[in-house]
């Protein structure tokens, strides 16, 4: 029926879903405004199904393509289409907007229409931005999606959300308005157009390209975010409320990483390789120097919020190896860490459910009480740590592996997550799970419930599935990868 | 049914009774989780007897399972390589699974955790199974880290116990570091020769034998000298060999089938299996050669010293363990792998009947384990009685019995080898063999002869039900615990008289194990050897067989005649005997050095770096200058119309006067 606007589906289902849910208005109508935004949100992932059973592992042209002039005064398009880069990337945002809106059934008792609306309409957002080949379309997916995420983390949020929120917004702000400035140089340089594949193929020169390097660093640095404009991802996580770093760790990290790969490699790629010792050079800062931050951390959801910033410094490295296994490597690392960083912050929101503190030392000896929540935290932690056989595995072994190609420091440094990661992730396991029951709340803590086992369940069946057979990803993205990485190997320069 | 299948069920089999004890424990109850583990263990041991038979008539299989992933025109597999070397481990792993399987029933009866503890250690067998039969660096990764996880997970298995769940969390870590060189070996393989199956990368080695890598400016590394020493690392860590041998005495806090089964005869042996399953890299540097050797010795000598002061009846057996693992790496260090894996087999059978009669004389003790508090329970438990002297002597060298060939082999192979470092390796080795005779029977006669000591014991087991039984008398184990020990004494007394011949001098590894003529150790050891009742005959005329038996003297006349002495002793040389106790401070230094030292450092980032600088000067620090200029700027917009009109005069005035200046 809708054969050729797949996209658009993907895109709006959610957004007019939200807006449905928040037109059932105060918390009287809570029930409605919960089954409606569950029937929106599995809407939304079953309009995005298609995009896989349908694609064409074989080409790396753009698919379900749609094209509609939509500002011709300044030659702006209604454009989308998506690739094997992209693709995995929505139906991970669809999935993950099914699993926040389960996650916030019961938790959330205050303005629930709101709450919900305002993941759904993120998740429609965060597609357009995957799904948009028009510069200004992107910007505005781009920048839209802060906007109810600023409100998710300054309304639901904790103590502190203002100052999170605001340094969120600030931070982010900062860097995309850099790169609005390089978006419009690029128009004038390609002769009036936003079409990001004709920036691909426009020629440039080696200032230009630094300068607009440098600003797309920035803009999507912040989000991913790389060292040392990470401080706000920390803050964020500690106050956001669960739903809320789910998204915020499983899907909006990724849009910043997304970038690189849609935006600054393809369009500027002298400057990507004259630079990347830089990126290389702040990647493995992330990761030595940020495994050690989060071993000390003492709020679970920081070392969390910690260890996903180390991870992401995997996926910013493994581009800049610039061969398939650094690629791959690192948009396997970016889905491994959608499952793994949600299900590590659904743990830590059952626990949260119960015992109302996010500190370390308030828990011990949950193991006793919750055996069937200790065995999937263990799962979810051990991945954290990369062992094989988990998703978390895949990426950092592929990306080691690329990195020991290119150099074998870049390798040498990048291993020594499997020690920091290890330490930081069991240690405060140990600390939490195991030992014996630590006080008179966690004696009275309940095991999973059916919608949480449901939750995390689904999400263990994602991790090892992707950890023992992990070449249904890596298929669909072959073909495009291979494309882009011919593509920024060749000089740009005039 | 074709010979593929047969292969897959092998790991597979054990696999689905992990899953089945593990995820419907609850349902199937204590019966059906063992049942169920065990006969997929026991439809494995079959299933590799089956292999072993196809691998002796001559067929080897090594071939893919299925794709993990395809990129960059790299193909990353899971697949099996069927040779001798595999089929041998294989035997190896399923028999002592299955005798532990069965004496589990016993041991752990009265513990809540009963189809857990089941659906770990046939998890363990599943890993340790991909780890020997895989045909490729990945899937040897694979396993590697599996095995990994579930020692995590057994050695912390009574997690309410502190020094339980602080003892796998350093396992884990110390494992970790090993890996840590292991994976970068693995990325210097890849990158250097394209591809991470075994044949492709062992037919393509000796091509790059002379490349070398700068790992520095302006040096030049053998490349085969590096790549061979990152993977031991790997296998200093798993084989816990020196300086990363300190996880494995910490992992006797685990339930004792596992120390047996997992610290003893098969996860801890894996280093030393894929150092013999890497011998086409190993033999093109004699660097890496020689560092595995004196690695091995160390580990062989001081670790066995350790041995002599430990009053916990599972920490001696673990001192031993990591001293027999220096044997082991002594001999891949001198280029017997063969007798290496040899000794790997000998010292799987004896080793976990050594562990599993501690666990029975545990059961006995009402779970105290301090070998002070045992003795003359000979008369009470005849059968783990007889079978810990068989053990013993296997271990400490008694000519003919299994321990005897394979030991003796390895000494012959040291005094032998020529690389830099044998020299220490042979003196080490030998006089390990004093050791380990003094500090087996040290505990064989404290535990089995002299007075009984066990009424004096005071409640101070390691265990909740420690409280009940004491001041009865001590009685034999059921079947469950006695049937494996018997099973496992067998293999011990003779099953290296038969298999000497075979593994070490004849055909039996063939391809499986590679050796360059320049390291004609084995071939010399070969025109010495006349058969096995011959060399057991020509032991009496050796030092070894001497060193053992004075080891064996002085203990009987210290610890049975004059127990007086080793007390003086200890006075007399209080340095020396706190070195020991205190296991030369390894564990001090390292607590200290890295678990501290990292806290520090990441406290001082988090602190100094995170907060301090980019939030503390950078983030609020801008926000801090944008609010200090605009409070200067505030000042001018008070919104009093006399201030403006104050301004505005002041700039008519100063506009006058500059025009009035310029005029003149």
């Amino acid at each position: 029926m809708f054969g050729q606007e797949i996209l658009s589906l993907v895109i709006w289902v959610p957004i007019v879903a939200g807006i449905a849910v928040l037109a059932t208005g105060s918390d009287r109508n809570a029930p409605l405004a919960r089954m409606l935004a569950l029937v929106g949100a599995l809407l939304g992932f079953i309009v995005a199904i298609p995009l896989a059973t349908g694609f064409d592992t074989a080409t790396a042209a753009m698919q379900f393509v749609e094209k509609k002039s939509w500002i011709p005064a300044f030659n702006v398009h209604y454009h989308l289409g998506v690739d094997g880069i992209s693709m995995p990337l929505i139906l991970l945002n669809s999935f993950t907007t099914l699993l926040v809106v389960i996650a916030g059934w019961q938790v959330i008792q205050d303005k629930v229409a709101q709450y919900m609306a305002a993941f759904l309409v993120m998740s429609g957002l965060i597609n357009g931005a995957f799904a948009a080949l028009d510069g200004i379309l992107f910007y505005v997916f781009f920048e839209g999606m802060l906007i109810p995420l600023y409100l998710i983390v300054g309304v639901w949020g904790g103590p502190n959300r203002v100052y999170a929120a605001f340094k969120f917004f600030l931070y982010t702000l900062l860097g995309s308005l850099l790169m609005l400035v390089s978006l419009l140089y690029l128009y004038y340089q390609s002769g009036g157009s936003f079409d990001i594949q004709t920036w691909h193929r426009t020629t440039l020169g080696m200032t230009a390209q630094t300068f607009i390097f440098l600003s797309f660093l920035l803009a999507f640095g912040v989000k991913v975010p790389m060292w040392p404009v990470h401080t706000w991802l920390p803050d964020a996580h500690v106050e956001a409320p669960t739903g809320g770093s789910v998204v915020l760790a499983a899907i909006t990290l990724k849009v910043g990483a997304y970038g690189f790969l849609r935006f600054m490699l393809p369009i500027v790629p002298d400057a990507a390789h004259e630079l990347a010792w830089l990126v290389i050079t702040l990647s493995l800062v992330a990761i030595a120097y940020i495994g050690l931050v989060a071993l000390v951390q003492a709020d679970m959801k920081k070392l969390i919020a910690y260890s996903s910033i180390a991870h992401m410094g995997f996926v910013t490295l493994g581009f800049f190896m610039f061969n398939p296994l650094g690629w791959e490597g690192g948009l396997v690392q970016m889905i491994s860490h959608g499952f793994v960083s949600a299900a590590l912050f659904l743990c830590i929101g059952v626990m949260y459910d119960r015992l109302h503190s996010r500190q370390i030392k308030d828990y011990g000896g949950l193991a006793n009480r919750m055996p069937v929540f200790a065995a999937l935290f263990m799962l979810f932690a051990m991945a954290n740590a990369g062992l094989p056989a988990t998703s978390g595995f895949v990426g950092e072994f592929m990306i080691i592996m690329a990195a020991a190609k290119v150099n074998f420091w870049f390798a040498f440094v990048a291993a020594t997550s499997l020690i920091t990661g290890a330490a930081y992730t069991l240690w405060m396991y140990k600390r939490v799970v195991f030992g014996p029951v630590g006080n008179p709340q966690v004696e009275a803590m309940k095991d999973l419930t059916a919608r949480e086992f449901l939750l995390l369940g689904v999400l263990a069946l994602a991790v090892l599935g992707m950890g023992l057979y992990p070449k249904p990803f890596t298929d669909v993205m072959h073909a495009s990868v291979v494309e882009l990485l011919a593509h920024v190997a060749q000089s740009k320069l005039p | 049914m074709d010979m593929k299948t047969l292969y897959l069920i092998v790991p597979l089999a054990p696999l689905f009774g992990a899953i089945v004890a593990g995820l419907f424990g609850r349902w199937i109850g204590r019966t059906g989780a063992h049942v169920v583990t065990i006969a997929g263990v026991a439809v494995s041991f079959v299933a590799s007897v089956l292999v072993f038979r196809d691998v002796l008539a001559g067929h080897t299989f090594n071939g893919t399972v299925y794709a993990w992933m395809t990129v960059g025109g790299l193909n990353l597999e899971v697949g099996f390589l069927i040779d001798s070397l595999t089929t041998m481990m294989m035997l190896v792993v399923t028999f002592v699974s299955l005798m532990v399987h069965v004496y589990t029933i016993g041991y752990m009866q009265d513990d809540p955790g009963y189809q857990r503890f089941f659906s770990y250690i046939s998890l363990f067998t599943f890993s340790m199974l991909m780890l020997v039969m895989s045909n490729n660096f990945l899937q040897l990764f694979f396993g590697w880290e599996a095995v990994g996880l579930v020692s995590y997970l057994l050695i912390g298995f009574w997690y309410t116990k502190e020094s339980a769940i602080y003892a796998n969390l350093k396992a884990f870590l110390v494992n970790r570091v090993g890996d840590f060189g292991f994976i970068l070996g693995i990325g210097l393989v890849l990158a250097h020769f394209g591809s991470l199956d075994y044949a492709t990368v062992f037919a393509k080695a000796p091509s790059l034998a002379g490349e070398t890598i700068t790992l520095w400016p302006d040096t030049a590394w053998s490349l085969m000298t590096v790549i061979g020493l990152l993977l031991f690392v790997g296998a200093m860590g798993k084989s816990a060999q020196f300086p990363l041998h300190v996880w494995l005495p910490d992992s006797m806090e685990g339930p004792t089938p596992i120390s047996a089964l997992i610290h003893a005869a098969t996860m801890v042996t894996a280093g030393i299996f894929m150092v013999a399953r890497m011998s086409p890299l190993y033999e093109l540097s004699d660097v890496a050669l020689s560092t595995i050797m004196v690695i091995g010795a160390i580990t062989a000598l001081f670790m066995g010293l350790l041995g002599i002061v430990q009053n916990d009846i599972k920490r001696v057996v673990a001192y031993s363990t990591l001293s027999q693992l220096g044997y082991m790496t002594v001999a891949l260090g001198a280029s017997a792998y063969s007798v290496a894996v040899f000794h790997l087999m000998t010292h799987a059978f004896f080793k976990a009947l050594l562990f599993l009669a501690a666990g029975s004389v545990i059961i006995a003790m009402h779970h105290n384990q301090d070998i002070r508090y045992m003795g003359g329970l000979k008369k009470y438990m005849p059968i783990t009685w007889i079978t810990s002297l068989v053990g013993s002597l296997a271990l400490i060298g008694t000519p003919f019995l299994s321990g005897f060939y394979s030991k003796e082999t390895i000494i012959e192979a040291a005094k032998l080898s020529h690389l830099p470092g044998s020299g220490f390796a042979y003196a080490a080795v030998l006089a390990g063999v004093f050791v380990t005779a003094f500090y087996s029977f040290r505990m064989y006669f404290l535990v089995f002869h002299g007075k009984e000591r066990f009424h004096q014991g005071h409640a101070h087991g390691n265990e909740p039900d420690a409280h009940h039984g004491h001041g009865s008398t001590p009685h034999e184990t059921p079947w469950v615990i006695t049937g494996p020990l018997l099973a496992l004494a067998l293999p011990s007394l003779a099953i290296g008289y038969m298999t000497i011949e075979p593994m070490l001098f004849g055909e039996f590894f063939g391809k499986a194990i590679y050796v360059a003529d320049r390291h004609p150790v084995m071939h010399e050891l070969n025109q010495e050897f006349h058969g096995p009742f011959a060399m057991g005959l020509h032991a009496v005329m050796t030092w070894p067989f001497w060193l053992a038996a004075a080891g064996v003297g002085l203990a009987a006349f210290f610890y049975l005649k004059r127990p007086d002495i080793p007390a003086a002793l200890a006075r007399r040389f209080q340095f020396l005997y706190r070195l020991l106790v205190n296991k030369y401070w390894f564990d001090e230094l390292y607590s200290w050095l890295f678990a501290r030292g990292a806290r520090v450092l990441g406290t001082g980032l988090w602190r100094g770096g995170d907060q301090g600088v980019i939030d503390g000067l950078v983030v609020n620090g801008s926000a801090r200058l944008v609010e200090r200029v605009s409070r200067l700027t505030r000042v001018l917009q008070s919104g009093y119309i006399y201030h403006y009109a104050f301004a505005m005069l002041t700039g008519v005035f100063a506009l006058v006067t500059w025009w009035f200046v310029r005029l003149n």
